[in-house]
């Protein structure tokens, strides 16, 4: 029946589709959706023309499955919601239900059995679907934050021999990682001696990130460049020595300027302000 | 038995380490080193492990027993040229290297040895040329 009658069939789920209030026209034109429903169509044909048994896991649902994965990824990244994406095999109940009762007018057993198969058949694609869908959205948060990882943490080349490194946020364990294999990598690559660890941006230093920090200090000295923690402001310095923190084998400035003055003396360098020629008398 | 060749610059001694030591090479070449240094009358020491991509606990200490067996052997030991991962792996493992030298590349480390040799040499000749001073003064 899928096929004597396809066209027709596509026709009314398409338009069911498009009456639907939950279609999000903004994000999709109707010739993609007339798209998708076509190749769907021919799949679900193909599967049930090859053996009408209803598990999804067999191997005449593959092509199907795949259809519907591409599909749910697609739409994933387009910023669709779940229940939109798994509307759109729902949608096909109404016209094939209506196409099966007028087939199945003289049998009700039938009917019912037929009715209840399709039921099942099109839940588990919908399912399916939504599993998908959800993997999907995961996979995106994952890389999402794979890249806030790698974005938090700018190593900026502020001399010759001088790196910068602002902190901003809470030291975590595998922030502490990429933070230090990044400040390290920079170190190797711009032949610096002097890193700068700033951390204006840290709403708080535990004992945890005070390790952390201290780690990264000496594994930077391990290679032979000093490091010079900025930034710690009078809060912070309180909570450090009521913890008992100890932080003597570290250079510590209240800012960044400080910091930077430090690091320009320690290389050779003069910084001094130019006299304006209006003012010399 | 392959060893781990030991170079003679002035009164330096140059070793690069561009393989992954094992065990026994690590110690071999501690050994070597020491006899270099007396025979030779090294003063400065400049260890390059930038060929050096892994380390585990044993090589990180002997690397610091070199640098304190030199130290012993008046000879300024500077390693020179870790890679970040070796330096974390060091870190995670709690070697410190409290009295060793580091530079982050051998030009670094020779300079570094240059002003090192330069200044205790002119500590020990100054208190002289004070004497002499002193002479000529009378």
């Amino acid at each position: 029946m899928l096929e004597t009658d396809s066209d027709s069939l596509l026709q009314e789920w398409l338009t069911e589709q498009l009456q639907a209030t939950t279609l999000r026209r903004d994000l999709l034109n109707e010739a993609d959706l007339r798209r998708d429903s076509q190749t769907f169509l021919n799949a679900l044909t193909q599967a049930v023309q090859v053996s009408p048994a209803l598990d999804i896991d067999g191997a005449q649902w593959q092509e199907v499955k795949a259809v519907l994965a591409a599909l749910s990824k697609n739409r994933a990244t387009y910023g669709f919601t779940s229940s939109e994406v798994a509307t759109f095999v729902f949608s096909l109940k109404q016209p094939l239900f209506q196409r099966i009762a007028a087939a199945l007018k003289e049998s009700p057993e039938k009917l019912q059995s037929e009715l209840w198969s399709v039921t099942v058949l099109l839940d588990q694609l919908g399912l399916y679907t939504l599993e998908v869908y959800q993997r999907s959205r995961e996979d995106i948060i994952l890389r999402q934050r794979q890249e806030l990882l790698e974005l938090s943490t700018p190593v900026v080349k502020v001399w010759d021999g001088v790196v910068a490194l602002p902190l901003i946020g809470t030291l975590d364990s595998e922030r502490t990682q990429v933070v230090m294999e990044s400040l390290l990598q920079r170190i190797v690559e711009t032949e610096s001696t002097i890193a700068i660890i700033d951390i204006t941006g840290v709403p708080t230093v535990d004992t945890l990130v005070a390790q952390h920090l201290l780690r990264t200090v000496a594994a930077a000295r391990l290679m032979g460049a000093d490091c010079i923690i900025s930034g710690i402001r009078p809060q912070i310095a309180q909570t450090i020595v009521h913890l008992g923190i100890d932080l003597s084998g570290v250079t510590t400035k209240a800012s960044f300027a400080d910091a930077i003055g430090l690091a320009l003396t320690r290389s050779g360098f003069q910084v001094t302000r130019q006299v304006s020629r209006a003012r010399t008398p | 038995m392959e060893r781990i060749p030991i170079l003679k610059l002035g009164d330096c001694l140059i070793i690069s380490l561009q393989i992954d030591l094992h065990d026994r090479l690590a110690l071999a070449m501690q050994d070597d080193l020491a006899n270099m240094v007396v025979k030779t009358g090294a003063r400065g020491v400049l260890i390059d492990i930038s060929g050096l991509d892994m380390v585990d606990s044993f090589i990180g200490r002997i690397l610091g027993n070199v640098a304190t067996l030199c130290r012993v052997l008046d000879a300024e030991t500077v390693i020179v040229g870790m890679q970040p991962a070796v330096a974390i792996t060091l870190v995670e493992l709690g070697v410190t290297w409290d009295n060793v030298r580091t530079a982050l590349n051998v030009e670094r480390g020779m300079a570094f040895l240059r002003l090192h040799l330069d200044a205790s040499q002119a500590m020990q000749t100054a208190p002289e040329e004070n004497h002499d001073d002193a002479d000529a003064g009378e």
